[in-house]
């Protein structure tokens, strides 16, 4: 043979190749299947309608904590404060606009009293209490129920002491008394479980990519065919990227069966009963698809990347079991203390995420600047995931076992 | 034809490899010999650009490593030491993967792979999943697909490592058959009766040097030993790490 001659560099497809063999390796591994595509899908939404459930079925709250409301005009009408103040309700200075201190969740709920009032009150006739809230606000509920009962009830006591006053009994104007059995659940703890929703969609992810991101470098490095592998005439990158693309492909079919799931148990949660639409349905589904899309790859990179730090598969599943908490942070933050989100929030990824399904839980829709920043904070993070464990791949280090 | 010039390569304060050179040509068996932890594996591996050396260059049929390591790759088979087959893909399916990766166009690779199949005696084993294989099947199947694209020069780390007397027979008619092919082949043992029934040239390594660089009947005279392995324990200098 003649050495001078050089084998024919044929063209490349080897970005294609790694993710086709990836894949089709990995659909004939039963346990990557069950956790892809079976437990890791269904965990959620089992569980999901499973607590829902539970704590549909309980009371709770009512913990008649001081609660503050700023009380327009609160000077004319000294008694019915008098009687609020009974009922634990501090009263808070006044606002200048009811409505969009509600509406920006700078108060629960906000009472007006009409100067007329104590005019009104003395010639008998009736007189009109504002109160202004935000019935989509699910944590604002209980102060809402609260102050609107409060009100009621000092107004049938008054006109129950104006019938004695002209000698009829009070229940001759109470033909019909309505005995109310509340079977609301405590919304704090829907607040939990809502806040606890994306995080769902985040662990399905997860487990959706897991398996197959601990098997494509310390699997294959613990089965020493990585060595094999980088000598042929690749980059490690084309390889690494073949790979990323087979994780990503495996969590993605795991977030679309987890939406499917949800959309059909959506159905059977009593939503209405906490108050609460839930529309777990089409469009909801495309929208967390389209939001997440950033954060699988952000998974799959890190996966990968934590994986190819790990010297072996056990050492790799221990550490992504410890991975997985971290994306549980937002969701648990949010569930504990419902704090008011901030632009910038949406460009953390997860973060982001978290607040733009609770958006979505509610109704309200996502702004296209919200969207645009949970999409491009998300990605950068990706990008940045990405480009790290492409160059962990080129360590001399990674493919040499043991 | 490599040509390996000066090799240093050091891991922390380990020094696993002290100037390495030889060069293995065409239409001959090379053969790398030496005890366990002398640096053989080492040296293949940056022949094989899994590392960089800390020093000198690798030539494989005149490209040099350094500049353009895909190229030499393509011009390299390789057996390394790690010899991991994908056990849910079946035998041929795994020829195929380092084929594609090649870039073998679909027709060459059928061929190439066939006639591997049939050169290495695996049709009975060819679309059996390769979970369970025996070592020897295992080997068969990681040189296959060492070889599907046809290198000009083919690395075998340790190759019969692990075989049993029928299966180590039969891998050295195939090196024969490589070398007969024109091809350069170049392997590690740590096993005499192989090296010496095989190599028209071995290099000795101990300690990350090069202590010889002959034909076996050269390292014969040069030790005045008539048997090569006792000729090999005087150019060592010691018996450690020696089997046979």
């Amino acid at each position: 043979m003649n050495t001078s001659v050089r084998q024919k560099p044929y063209r490349s497809r080897a970005f294609l190749t790694v993710f086709f063999k990836e894949v089709r390796e990995n659909l004939r591994d039963r346990r990557t299947l069950i956790s892809a595509f079976l437990t890791g899908p269904l965990l959620g939404p089992i569980l999901f309608v499973m607590l829902l459930n539970v704590s549909l079925n309980r009371e709770l709250d009512k913990a008649d904590k001081p609660l503050s409301v700023p009380i327009i005009g609160a000077q004319y009408a000294p008694n019915l404060i008098d009687a609020l103040k009974a009922g634990d309700i501090v009263p808070a200075p006044p606002l200048a606009d009811p409505e969009k201190a509600v509406r920006r969740q700078d108060a629960d709920v906000v009472l007006r009293i009409a100067p007329n009032y104590g005019a009104a009150w003395r010639q008998g006739q009736p007189v009109q209490v504002e109160m202004f809230y935000d019935s989509s606000q699910r944590d604002a509920s209980t102060a809402v129920e609260r102050v609107s009962q409060l009100v009621e009830s000092y107004a049938r006591q008054q006109g129950a002491m104006r019938l004695v006053a002209r000698g009829l009994s009070p229940t001759t104007a109470w033909p019909l008394v309505v005995a109310r059995r509340d079977q609301s659940t405590p919304q704090s703890r829907a607040v939990l479980l809502f806040a606890m929703l994306p995080y769902f969609f985040i662990i399905t992810i997860f487990m959706g990519g897991m398996y197959l991101a601990i098997d494509l470098t310390a699997g294959e490095r613990e089965r020493q065919s990585l060595e094999p592998l980088f000598a042929n005439p690749v980059p490690r990158w084309k390889i690494f990227l073949g790979k990323l693309a087979a994780i990503c492909v495996f969590s993605s079919i795991s977030l679309l069966i987890t939406l499917v799931a949800f959309a059909l148990v959506g159905q059977f949660i009593p939503a209405e009963k906490i108050g609460m639409e839930l529309d777990l349905g089409v469009h909801f589904a495309a929208y967390v698809l389209l939001i997440m899309l950033p954060v699988l790859l952000l998974l799959a990179a890190l996966q990968s990347l934590v994986a190819a730090f790990a010297k072996s598969y056990r050492e790799a599943q221990t550490y992504l079991s410890l991975l997985m908490l971290v994306p549980a942070i937002p969701s648990l933050l949010l569930a504990v203390l419902p704090i008011k989100s901030a632009p910038w929030m949406y460009a953390v990824p997860v973060l982001g995420q978290n607040l733009s399904i609770i958006q979505l839980l509610r109704g309200n829709g996502i702004e296209p600047m919200q969207l645009g920043l949970c999409l491009a904070g998300s990605l950068l993070a990706a990008v940045i995931a990405v480009l790290i464990t492409m160059q962990l791949y080129r360590s001399e280090r990674l493919a040499i076992s043991a | 034809m490599i040509e390996v010039r000066d090799l240093h390569k050091a891991f922390g304060p380990v020094k696993a490899v002290e100037g390495v050179s030889f060069s293995a040509r065409d239409g001959e068996i090379t053969g790398l010999l030496g005890p366990n932890g002398a640096g053989k594996t080492t040296t293949l591996r940056m022949l094989y650009t899994l590392m960089t050396p800390d020093r000198g260059e690798v030539l494989v049929d005149g490209i040099n490593a350094s500049t353009d390591a895909l190229a030499v790759r393509r011009q390299l088979g390789v057996l390394p030491d790690a010899r991991g087959l994908y056990k849910r893909l079946t035998a041929r399916e795994n020829i195929d993967y380092f084929g594609r990766l090649h870039g073998l166009p679909e027709d060459v690779l059928a061929s190439r792979r066939e006639a591997l199949i049939q050169a290495l005696e695996m049709g009975d084993i060819g679309d059996r999943r390769t979970e369970g294989f025996s070592q020897g099947q295992r080997v068969k199947t990681a040189i296959a697909r060492a070889l599907v694209h046809d290198p000009r020069n083919v690395i075998l780390d340790e190759p019969t490592n692990g075989l049993d007397v029928m299966a180590t027979r039969a891998l050295r008619q195939f090196m024969q058959k490589l070398k007969a092919e024109g091809r350069c082949v170049l392997f590690s043992s740590h096993i005499m009766q192989e090296v010496a029934a095989l190599c028209d040239r071995i290099v000795v390594i101990a300690h990350g040097r090069v202590v010889a660089d002959e034909s076996p009947d050269a390292l014969r005279k040069q030790t005045g030993e008539a048997n090569l392995e006792d000729a090999f324990v005087k150019i060592i200098g010691s018996e450690e790490g020696l089997a046979a």
